[in-house]
């Protein structure tokens, strides 16, 4: 019964990427989106957390990337940048969705 | 599979506005069917006739109304989060004697009750939730 997290603001501003990390099951997708995409950079003060989620697929948003200027070379290794339609895709492939506002 | 949306935040003020609509038409295009996309709390001011932005930027109320033009979507805005908000359609703007032209609803909208988010969870296959 996975469940797809949806976080779309920035780590560095709430707490909604790590509390939804600490939810999270194996086999559960999280979709970083809006703000939730510098989430995805690697390097960062919670980076580490992202990448201890080994059970966790992380999706991330890339018109939200390109509109802040994120290149995809910056991210952490294994996330994958999906396109609206994508998005969608997540949405009808998990059994719920879960927005961490 | 049918969709349903709930919208939690006003245009231009984050993005949850344009995230849901991006959605919205992304599920639409790929032949998924949307139940109904609910406003509520400050999602009412999507739905308001009266924003005139600036010409090179986004209308989201326009966008919206387009939408629900081409797809027949059911667009629903929470009534007590639009009387808060001073969102109106004909029959609220006579009821409260707002006087003559006071409605601005916009095309494609329509006021009622938080049933119909009820009902929207219940009938779609997922709600998804954008706001702030």
């Amino acid at each position: 019964m996975p469940t797809l997290h949806m976080v779309n603001k920035s780590p560095f501003e709430r707490n909604a990427l790590q509390s939804c990390l600490a939810h999270a099951l194996d086999g559960d997708g999280v979709l970083l989106f809006e703000d939730g995409v510098y989430g995805a950079i690697k390097g960062s003060s919670v980076s580490g957390d992202v990448e201890g989620k080994g059970g966790v697929k992380i999706y991330v948003l890339g018109a939200d990337l390109g509109a802040r200027g994120i290149e995809s070379g910056r991210l952490i290794e294994g996330i994958t940048v999906v396109d609206y339609p994508g998005f969608v895709d997540l949405v009808t492939s998990h059994d719920r969705s879960q927005s961490w506002l | 599979m049918k969709l349903s949306i709930l919208v939690n935040e006003g245009p231009y003020t984050h993005q949850a506005a344009d995230s849901a609509y991006q959605f919205t038409k992304a599920a639409l295009e790929k032949g998924n069917e949307i139940f109904r996309v609910f406003f509520y709390n400050d999602g009412v001011n999507n739905g308001t006739r009266l924003t005139v932005p600036p010409q090179d930027d986004r209308n989201i109320q326009k966008n919206w109304s387009e939408l629900a033009e081409q797809y027949k979507l059911d667009l629903v805005v929470c009534i007590a989060a639009a009387q808060r908000r001073g969102i109106l359609d004909e029959g609220e703007a006579k009821r409260h004697g707002k006087g003559e032209g006071a409605a601005n609803i916009a095309p494609g909208f329509r006021i009622s009750g938080l049933g119909q988010l009820i009902e929207a969870g219940i009938e779609a296959d997922r709600l998804v939730v954008f706001g702030d």
